[in-house]
């Protein structure tokens, strides 16, 4: 894997000097670098890792399971596309198993997810089923650990 | 009240203990300490490592090895030896396992060492050296390496530092505290010296796999004329992230891995035996683990030494192990107040460079076996303390 884009992907916020210490490349080479993976769209861009837990305007997510009909033309992109366009849905993944897609929908309430997939999910012409699976609470997401549970508590003993 | 002194042995009475003990209890008592202060691995044994002394204990694989250890696990040491440093050892009569390379080391001194032996260790090295030594009965004779050197053993000191009493060198290499590596033709000048004189070598490879800048670990048994007179010591401590499972070994000369043998099998039986079966799966198909540890600390050993740099405080590019040695002696302070003031200022644990031998004085030590993230932080706050000074 590129290192360069490892790093970036465990802290978007290392400083371009810090990266070039790190892998050992001059500076402007790695700010050259970037500047190309942003324009190729290799790097879509940079977000923040939040814990929402306890804040005010908190919200509810699900996780969908779409089973569909693939169209013989497009298979399974068409749909993809018309769940992308929603704003409700964070995350489209193509599953192999037992369905089809795996949707992250985002909601103020239990409720608003359940009429969205109601409503808008499961009318869209090919869909075959739909199983709503809300997220409870969120111990880890993308590689960092959002609790208290002690999971990165240095253990070790002091020896030289 | 009975006076124990008069039961203790003289000579383990005059051990010091380790000097930074004090140093540590500050640490201990404070809150939000950082430390950079860890000499083993952040990482934890590999999942299949692991996974292999599980399944050794589900098969109800619970008694003692053979004393040398299990043949399977001696003949994997011997192959990864051949496989990496092109040396032949006899998996039945050269290769003996230990608990640790710290057995493996008090083993050879206590095999070859008779009282008066002069032993030279180079300094600064790891505290185990001139205590088991000296237990040994032997008498250690320091000779310290020099950042100008980059901490590497010279020919000439190691010349000045023989007498007719000197029967062993002791090469800790890639070395803890100051990541200094030996390369192929440091190991030829004082491989001719060593040869003149007659000596044995203790080489301390635990760092092997940590080297770099494409610079490989050199075993000095592979240079001309030195097969026969070395004893390596090494482990799976920090190749494979394996300190807790107590796990080390030596190869060497048939007759004297024999003695050594004999030393292990009365005091200690055999090595543990869930610790050998994960280690004959860390041989086999651990290479891929020990490349992601490597490629990980160098990044870390690239930050840290740049940071320190920047920061004004001169580090020679330690191109082994995972500590850097950065000079001190420009904020005025010494090794021992630089640590105290930091820990107590900015709550950040380095070690003293003393802790590691008088020639220590004026650098620290620095382990980068943490995470970018807990560096960074560390690291900040080194920079601050600097600024405040």
């Amino acid at each position: 894997m590129d290192n360069l884009l490892k790093l970036l992907s465990q802290n978007s916020q290392f400083s371009t000097a810090e990266l070039a210490a790190m892998l050992g490349e001059p500076e402007d080479y790695i700010q050259a670098q970037i500047k190309e993976y942003e324009a190729k769209g290799i790097i879509k861009g940079y977000q923040a890792v939040v814990d929402w837990e306890d804040m005010e305007d908190s919200f509810v997510e699900a996780l969908i399971e779409l089973k569909v009909a693939p169209k013989r033309e497009t298979g399974f992109d068409d749909m993809a596309k018309m769940c992308m366009a929603f704003d409700e849905v964070e995350s489209v993944y193509l599953m192999a198993g037992v369905y089809d897609f795996a949707l992250i929908v985002r909601g103020q309430t239990m409720q608003d997810i359940a009429m969205f997939v109601a409503k808008k999910l499961s009318t869209i012409d090919g869909v075959l089923s739909t199983g709503t699976h809300f997220i409870m609470r969120r111990y880890k997401d993308r590689g960092m650990n959002l609790t208290a549970l002690g999971v990165d508590t240095d253990e070790r003993s002091q020896f030289l | 009240m009975i006076d124990y002194s008069k039961y203790l042995n003289s000579g383990i009475r005059s051990l010091s203990p380790s000097g930074i003990r004090k140093f540590f209890d500050i640490a201990n008592e404070m809150d939000n300490v950082i430390s950079l202060s860890i000499g083993e691995p952040d990482f934890q044994t590999p999942w299949h490592i692991r996974d292999e002394g599980i399944r050794s204990l589900e098969k109800g694989k619970t008694w003692y090895s053979p004393n040398r250890g299990f043949a399977d696990l001696l003949k994997q040491i011997s192959a990864y030896y051949e496989r990496r440093f092109s040396l032949t050892y006899n998996p039945s009569t050269q290769t003996l396992v230990t608990v640790g390379g710290s057995e493996a080391i008090d083993l050879v001194f206590r095999t070859l060492i008779e009282k008066g032996d002069e032993v030279i260790i180079p300094q600064p090295a790891f505290v185990c050296y001139n205590p088991l030594c000296v237990m040994a009965g032997g008498i250690p004779v320091n000779i310290n390496t020099k950042n100008e050197d980059n901490f590497r053993l010279k020919a000439a000191d190691l010349e000045a530092a023989i007498t007719p009493k000197t029967k062993l060198v002791v090469l800790p290499f890639p070395n803890n505290p100051t990541g200094a590596i030996m390369e192929r033709r440091d190991l030829e000048e004082i491989a001719g010296v060593i040869k003149k004189h007659d000596l044995m070598v203790l080489s301390d490879e635990i760092y092997c796999e940590l080297t770099y800048g494409g610079r490989n670990h050199v075993s000095v048994a592979s240079i001309d004329g030195m097969y026969e007179r070395t004893i390596v010591v090494n482990g799976f401590s920090k190749s494979y992230a394996m300190t807790g499972w107590r796990l080390g070994y030596a190869l060497g000369p048939a007759p004297i891995i024999e003695q050594m043998t004999k030393l292990h099998q009365y005091g200690i039986m055999s090595a543990p035996t869930t610790a050998q079966y994960a280690a004959i799966e860390a041989l086999k198909n651990g290479d891929r683990d020990v490349k992601h540890m490597r490629d990980e600390y160098d990044m870390r050993r690239r930050l840290v030494v740049d940071s320190f740099n920047d920061m004004g405080l001169s580090c020679f590019e330690p191109l082994g192990a995972f500590y850097v040695f950065p000079c001190i002696k420009s904020t005025g302070l010494s090794s021992e107040e630089f640590c105290t003031r930091l820990i107590k200022e900015k709550h950040v644990a380095v070690v003293p460079g003393t802790a590691f031998g008088d020639c220590g004085e004026g650098f620290v030590r620095v382990s980068y076996s943490y995470s970018l993230k807990h560096l960074k932080i560390a690291l900040e706050r080194i920079r601050e303390f600097l600024k405040e000074l």
